[in-house]
């Protein structure tokens, strides 16, 4: 057990009071304002972070339960000079208005990259074995816990299905 | 959120004298129970920690079976190989339930003791037998969307919400329960209650017990679907859902297991639905007889009317789905 939290490679203090989310703690304790709160209950998805390489909701976690784990936000996903792949596709295929909501869509969209390459079945695949497909149907499904208020969705699938199908990165 | 003692419950004997307390409450995913102390409708003394305990395993039982550990999470019990290949029920009604970083967090455990997402009970403004007894229940006469048709009482017409116990409910699986008292099972389908006059107790774990796993028999093989009509095609709770475990033999039904979900306070087993099934060769006359039996004694209450034609409706369309797959 230790007493820290590591937030993109960086290990960090513990907060004192046990109430603090674990996005409360990004935000406000360790200033990583990138993680966005928006409803505050898990059902927008704006606050998805990765947690020893899975994505969560880190508004419905407390930081008190997270010592000695590795935490990955947007902040630890690519710089402005060297975006990550899934970054420039959002760029390059407009997905987002606002924004608010895009560090969530990122992390989420991040995670759900790896757990394709894991196999993982969704709701919408058709069969629970054999290769996973990824399509754009698979990609609404897994990415249902983000929302985005823009309406962004289209664009936002176009960039995951790029990256998914490993075109330009 | 109210303030509150955060402690690592350093064993389970301790986890169980902790909770015995009345103001302390166990927390493992808390996807739920932070939700609900961020609403005020939870405000414990002390979280007791049990993320650490161990259980978390998944693993093979000597008959064949599989024991899901209470701490392994929805994914890693959904992606499971045996899980897909033994119980494709249980894989699908998972991943049918709420969004993947919600299943990477919540625990089997956890899942079994969600609370209700009735709108009276998570509005602290709002009448609720169940989060204060004696209230009144708002639900009735009021929002009723999602509410219960089947083993409602005058006091409480809350759903249990979840996914993963109406397929563990068809599956007859055991609930292993560990606590002051020492160690029991109970069936998944004796575990939830129905509300009758003590809406606030919703399944039989005592003060101090936890939940340590889920054992699930050896695989039976049949057609196994889960099917959830909800009003939105993710991340929506069910309207009506039916696991199924369908076998045919010869061309008559020898296996009928089939529970559902959002309909009741529990996840419905009603044995009568499978025991007319049985031995009978499969046709929409035997499957309005199967759905007459089970919606019997069915109550809508306004808003949810629908809910008694929808679930005849389902009930069909799986039996039509899994009898055309087994011919």
């Amino acid at each position: 057990m230790t007493d820290t939290i590591t937030v993109n490679g960086t290990a960090h203090p513990m907060p004192d009071d046990p109430r603090v989310s674990l996005l409360d703690f990004l935000r406000q304790h360790i200033g990583l304002t990138g993680t966005k709160k928006g409803c505050d209950h898990g059902q927008c998805g704006a606050c998805t972070v990765i947690v020893n390489g899975i994505r969560i909701n880190s508004c419905l976690t407390l930081a008190a339960m997270h010592d000695g784990d590795s935490v990955t936000t947007i902040e630890g996903l690519g710089t402005p000079d060297e975006p990550s792949a899934l970054q420039r596709a959002f760029l390059e295929h407009d997905g987002f208005q606002c924004g608010y909501c895009t560090p969530g869509q990122i992390c989420s969209a991040t995670a759900m990259l790896e757990e394709l390459a894991a196999n993982w079945p969704s709701d919408a695949s058709e069969s629970l074995e054999g290769r996973m497909s990824i399509s754009g149907e698979e990609i609404r499904e897994r990415m249902s816990g983000n929302l985005c208020r823009c309406g962004a969705y289209a664009n936002i699938v176009a960039a995951i299905e790029e990256v998914a199908a490993g075109g330009k990165s | 959120m109210r303030p509150f003692q955060y402690t690592r419950a350093p064993s389970l004997a301790e986890a169980s004298n902790m909770t015995a307390g009345e103001d302390t409450l166990a927390i493992a995913g808390g996807t739920n129970l932070l939700d609900l102390m961020k609403l005020q409708v939870e405000k414990p003394g002390q979280l007791a920690d049990i993320n650490r305990l161990g259980f978390a395993d998944i693993e093979d039982t000597d008959d064949g079976g599989l024991r899901l550990g209470a701490l392994a999470t929805n994914t890693e019990t959904a992606v499971h190989s045996r899980v897909r290949s033994d119980y494709p029920v249980l894989s699908r009604a998972i991943l049918a339930g709420a969004t993947q970083q919600l299943r990477n967090k919540a625990t089997n455990g956890g899942n079994l003791c969600q609370r209700t997402r009735c709108f009276y009970f998570t509005n602290i403004d709002q009448p609720c037998n169940k989060r204060e007894p004696g209230s009144g229940c708002g639900a009735i006469g009021g929002i009723a969307k999602l509410h219960a048709i089947l083993g409602t009482s005058e006091q409480c017409i809350a759903t249990y919400p979840g996914d993963m116990a109406v397929a563990l409910s068809a599956l007859d699986a055991t609930v292993d329960i560990a606590g002051g008292k020492g160690e029991r099972s109970v069936p998944v389908r004796d575990f939830h209650l129905l509300p009758g006059d003590t809406p606030w107790i919703e399944n039989v774990l005592e003060p101090g017990e936890v939940i340590t796993g889920i054992v699930l028999k050896a695989p039976v093989g049949g057609t196994q679907i889960y099917r959830k009509v909800r009003e939105r095609s993710s991340y929506a709770f069910a309207l009506v859902s039916v696991a199924a475990i369908i076998e045919l033999t010869d061309g008559k039904f020898s296996r009928a297991d089939l529970s559902f979900g959002g309909l009741a306070h529990k996840p419905w087993f009603d044995p009568r639905v499978g025991e007319a099934l049985i031995g009978q060769t499969p046709s929409e006359a035997l499957f309005d007889k199967a759905a007459d039996l089970l919606l019997e004694d069915a109550r809508g209450y306004g808003e949810n009317d629908f809910k008694i034609p929808l679930t005849r409706r389902t009930l069909r369309a799986v039996l039509t789905q899994a009898t055309e797959n087994a011919a």
